[in-house]
């Protein structure tokens, strides 16, 4: 029994230039940005004031489903501003590199690198509307907060949004792989070994063939690809804007 | 030399008993999700025109109820896959 759990597979590695390597991930991440783009260029032609193609008024059901939650959990001036368009961006990336693994490729969210530079982009954003509500000093005060004596403790804090945010995202995609991995391994030599049983020359050919393998692991794919997938993608969105908001100054209604 | 084996030896499989026993830490967030999903379906079953946006927010809860579990999570996988313990020796 053979278990492929590995990290992405790096697929061309350069050391002479600055350590540069061409992983699996971020092969698989232009893909998905490719597969993005194209559909957002296909959504969006021709558009009309009236919409009469069915693509328009799904490109618009699409864009109405991130407004109504951008303005619910943010208020309505986020929904004008490139907040959307980012929260939109990140739920429909996260999304579709969780998804890619239904085809056969590495997630690239189960790679910590994706998650933790798309969660330093958040902590980016939460730190600059901190100092932009509440001004340089404001900021530096808010880690004094309630007593001085809290100071490291705060910054732990400040440190730890980002780490949870990646880690979170990273765990659940990746627990999902191994246990699909797991599980994919178990059924096989159970098929083996229950299929050598059978007698003679029979036997022996059928027990190469992980019959058990088939079917099963579909079932459980319905969880760890598709519902996963989705609710990790809805959840960092929701963490996003949550944390922006309340940085901001106006916390959700 | 047979030292350094035995040293690898006992370093393996402290890590793997290591990996199994942080993965305790998955009863806590079984235990706490377990209790906010109850809760949840009990306000749902008083006020069933509230159900979307309990839902919402029990599983934003759930999700970061989840994280003590995932942390853990990342230290058996660590101790599995990225030994960091079998260069020492």
């Amino acid at each position: 029994m053979d278990l492929d759990i590995t990290g992405a597979k790096i697929l061309i590695s350069k050391p002479e230039w600055g350590g540069f390597m061409l992983t699996e991930t971020v092969v698989v991440t232009w893909g998905v940005m490719l597969v993005l783009i194209l559909g957002a260029w296909f959504l969006t032609r021709n558009l009309e004031v009236h919409p009469t193609k069915k693509r328009q008024i799904v490109a618009e059901m699409i864009v109405g489903a991130f407004d109504n939650l951008v303005s619910t959990n943010m208020g309505v001036k986020y929904a004008t501003s490139w907040y959307l368009p980012f929260i939109g961006a990140l739920f429909c990336l996260s999304l579709g590199c969780s998804l890619s693994s239904l085809i056969g490729c590495y997630a690239p969210t189960s790679d910590l690198s994706t998650v933790l530079a798309w969660a330093l982009l958040v902590f980016a954003l939460i730190t600059y509307n901190k100092i932009r509500s509440g001004g340089i000093l404001g900021y530096l005060k808010g880690f004094t907060d309630p007593i001085p004596v809290m100071t490291p403790f705060n910054i732990i804090g400040e440190i730890a949004t980002p780490i949870s945010m990646a880690f979170r995202h990273f765990g659940n995609i990746a627990s999902g792989s191994v246990i699909t991995a797991l599980i994919y391994g178990g059924l096989s030599a159970l098929s083996g070994l229950v299929l050598g049983l059978l007698p003679g020359a029979l036997g022996e050919t059928l027990s190469n063939i992980p019959i058990f393998a088939a079917g099963i692991p579909a079932v459980l794919s319905l969880y760890f690809d598709f519902f996963s997938s989705f609710l990790q993608a809805f959840i960092f969105c929701m963490l996003t804007m949550m944390y922006v908001a309340s940085a901001a100054g106006d916390g959700a209604q | 030399m047979e030292t350094s084996i035995l040293a690898k030896a006992i370093v393996c499989g402290c890590s793997a008993l290591g990996a199994g026993v942080a993965m305790i830490g998955g009863l806590g967030p079984g235990i706490g999700e377990g209790y906010a999903v109850g809760k949840a379906l009990e306000s749902m079953a008083r006020q069933p025109e509230m159900k979307g946006t309990l839902t919402t927010t029990m599983l934003m809860g759930c999700a970061v109820a989840e994280t003590t579990g995932l942390y853990s999570l990342i230290i058996a996988l660590i101790l599995l896959f990225v030994n960091p313990f079998t260069g020492l020796f």
